[in-house]
């Protein structure tokens, strides 16, 4: 084996930078082996939760990420545990990375009460520490994301925040109310645009005005990057996050990437746009398989490895998707749990005057004190 | 001892702020102009830049910003220079503060505390005189507070400052000069109203009068008009319009009968709307002698002009009208 190995990324497109990261990248083999199994990991839960929908066991809305991959993993790959994330509804991956285990994503999906906001949340809603959801209003979570980004600097815990929102969320008003405070005020926050092409079956070219997102921070330093290449993304993030972390404010990251299954489950995918062009990203742009020829062609990773890492990654969703199928939704006497973190309401309503409902408090309400 | 509504929320924020590193007060104007209407007078001077902060006319940022903090384990206090430009960041408020402790299954508590006038001002139309306690009262997840005093605003805005949960303050832009008696126990440091509890500020007889915020005043003006024709109003200040204090009401509806209620907001499902729901669903609707009526604003958008405006708000007449004709006293 290499210990470690360098590659060269796409070049990165700045704006408002006179410098930006390195576009050599050195990566050790255990991280490298670390990457390829979040990567897979993700993309086989997805693929779990793909076939779930469709057995009409997962209800509701599902936004895959398949495809995206390299962009959460790389932005993982330069955090420090005081680093907080918030995203948008496209939101089982950074979860998983955030430190649910799938089966704590797949009972989520599932509605049951191993899941990881105990079938409460579902798809959109999923949370656990330094994580703040999966957010289902497009473009909300990105003045929330300056709020948490104020919260590290107020407390001086030495954390920054990640906030993710799609191309579609990038033309909502309240993202740029939320630049602009994050600079006037120096807020340690990263934005990330993940581009994958289309908000809902709107292509980019037909939603912006600008399609460079990685400039429509205006006054806000910005970076682009190839989010089909998870050193790039990592070493972006890295670059990113060194600036925050320096007091220089926010900078915000367009990760170029691009989504395989459609919006939602709901949606094919293929209206708005080719099989042929669905196809060709598979073939020559796979976040997974290009990141594998890498670790091959460098010798960090033997094909026999990178196939132990496969099996052992099927085996662990498989038996995942099992345990998660398995569980049962949390009783009805959790129905009006965790309304209030103290409650003060007398009776909870049910459905008619007669029923009422006990309200009860089971989470660990991180805020109470 | 006397004291405005004003310096009762001003001194109520100081002493929070003193009590809690993390609370924190960010609005426009709260700073350096000392808030658009001084609520904030001097705080600015007091703690600085880092904790009392001046925002740009970005509603919608600033309000995700501070459900964000919260999140995030701080405790903001969110001023809207009035309710009305709080419907910019509704889905904030709803959407973000509300509800993600459930959605989280409990994890994440959102200890923030969104404040500002509400309800009717005078001479400003439509856009800017309107109240919004039905709409906030409406959800789960939401604490709602109408206060009505000086005694109120201190105690209460103390108790939502220490609450964990997302809590609406909403204030009376017209109270805000009035000064009101106190005593010394309302002055002391510790002095903090249960959330969720009315008060009832005059006990009566022949009627209940129950209302919130400036509906209050005018409700205590007409018991004083009333007892001259030997009717003796109870008049209930229901402080919280969630949770809605039913036992205070119901308690008072089987000694009088009689119910009216008060609020300067429409009548089309308000908070008179669903006291009278809740009030037909229990036990205590066999206790009515007559039917329940309401007084409210008019279903009519805020006209600009004094005489139209005033015929859209409830004045003490009109509660000595309603209150005659409930119980035929001529």
């Amino acid at each position: 084996y290499s210990t470690e190995a360098t590659f060269e990324t796409k070049p990165f497109k700045l704006h408002k930078l006179e410098e930006g990261p390195s576009t050599s990248v050195t990566i050790g083999r255990d991280e490298a082996l670390l990457l390829y199994r979040q990567m897979q990991t993700i993309r086989r839960m997805e693929t779990a939760a793909g076939n779930l929908y469709k057995e009409k066991a997962i209800r509701g809305f599902c936004h895959l990420y398949s495809g995206q991959e390299a962009c959460a993993v790389g932005m993982k790959a330069s955090m420090i545990s005081a680093d907080s994330v918030i995203t948008a509804y496209r939101a089982h991956g950074w979860t998983y990375l955030m430190g649910v285990s799938p089966v704590g994503v797949l009972a989520e999906l599932l509605g049951r009460k191993g899941g990881c906001a105990r079938g409460k949340g579902g798809s959109m809603h999923m949370y656990t520490k330094n994580f703040y959801g999966g957010n289902g209003i497009v473009g909300a979570q990105v003045p929330l994301g300056a709020g948490i980004g104020f919260a590290h600097k107020y407390k001086g815990d030495g954390g920054i925040n990640i906030s993710l929102y799609g191309d579609g969320a990038a033309n909502q008003g309240q993202l740029f109310e939320a630049y602009n405070m994050a600079k006037l005020w120096n807020l340690p926050c990263i934005f990330v645009c993940e581009n994958n092409g289309y908000g809902m079956g709107t292509s980019a070219e037909r939603a912006s005005a600008n399609t460079n997102y990685y400039q429509r921070g205006e006054y806000i330093p910005g970076i682009w990057v190839d989010g089909m290449d998870v050193l790039a993304v990592r070493e972006a993030t890295r670059f990113a996050r060194a600036m925050c972390a320096e007091g220089k404010g926010p900078v915000l990251l367009e990760t170029a990437t691009y989504r395989y299954h459609g919006h939602s489950m709901s949606d094919p995918g293929t209206s708005y746009r080719t099989r042929e062009e669905i196809q060709e990203v598979r073939q020559s742009r796979d976040p997974i398989t290009s990141f594998k020829d890498k670790m091959l062609n460098s010798n960090l990773a033997t094909a026999e490895e990178l196939k132990q890492i496969d099996t052992s990654v099927r085996e662990e969703i498989d038996k995942a998707v099992k345990a998660s199928k398995s569980d049962s939704e949390i009783g009805l006497d959790e129905l009006a749990a965790d309304i209030y973190a103290v409650n003060l309401e007398p009776v909870i309503r049910g459905v008619t005057s007669l029923d009422t409902v006990k309200h009860v408090n089971i989470g660990s309400r991180v805020n109470l004190n | 001892k006397q004291l405005t509504v004003r310096d009762a929320l001003n001194s109520a924020i100081d002493e929070e702020m003193e009590r809690d590193e993390r609370v924190f007060l960010m609005g426009e104007e709260v700073a350096q102009y000392d808030g658009a209407y001084k609520i904030s007078r001097g705080l600015w001077k007091k703690y600085g830049d880092k904790r009392v902060i001046d925002t740009p006319i970005t509603e919608m940022g600033f309000g995700g910003i501070t459900v964000g903090a919260a999140m995030a384990g701080l405790r903001p206090i969110c001023e809207f220079m009035t309710f009305n430009f709080s419907m910019q960041a509704i889905d904030q408020i709803i959407n973000s503060a509300a509800k993600t402790l459930y959605m989280s299954a409990g994890e994440v508590n959102v200890p923030i505390v969104i404040r500002g006038p509400n309800g009717a001002a005078a001479g400003v139309a439509a856009q800017h005189s309107q109240c919004f306690g039905a709409w906030y009262s409406h959800c789960p997840g939401l604490k709602v507070i109408s206060p009505y005093s000086s005694e109120d605003c201190r105690g209460l805005l103390k108790a939502a400052i220490r609450d964990p949960d997302p809590v609406v303050f909403l204030e009376n832009e017209i109270l805000y000069g009035i000064p009101m008696d106190v005593s010394d126990e309302v002055m002391s440091k510790d002095f903090v109203v249960p959330i969720g509890k009315a008060k009832i500020e005059r006990p009566g007889s022949s009627v209940t009068l129950v209302s919130h915020s400036r509906g209050v005043q005018l409700c205590l003006e007409a018991a004083k008009e009333l007892s001259g024709s030997g009717v003796d109003c109870e008049v209930i200040n229901l402080r919280s319009l969630r949770p809605l204090d039913m036992e205070t009401v119901e308690k008072s509806l089987e000694k009088t009968h009689h119910i009216v209620t008060v609020e300067q907001g429409w009548a089309s499902s308000g908070i008179g709307a669903e006291i009278s729901a809740r009030i037909a669903e229990s036990k205590s609707f066999f206790f009515l002698d007559a039917p329940i009526l309401r007084v409210s604003g008019a279903d009519i958008p805020m006209p600009y002009a004094k005489t139209l405006e005033a015929a859209c708000l409830p004045q003490p007449q009109d509660i000595v009208r309603t209150v005659k004709t409930l119980l035929n006293v001529k």
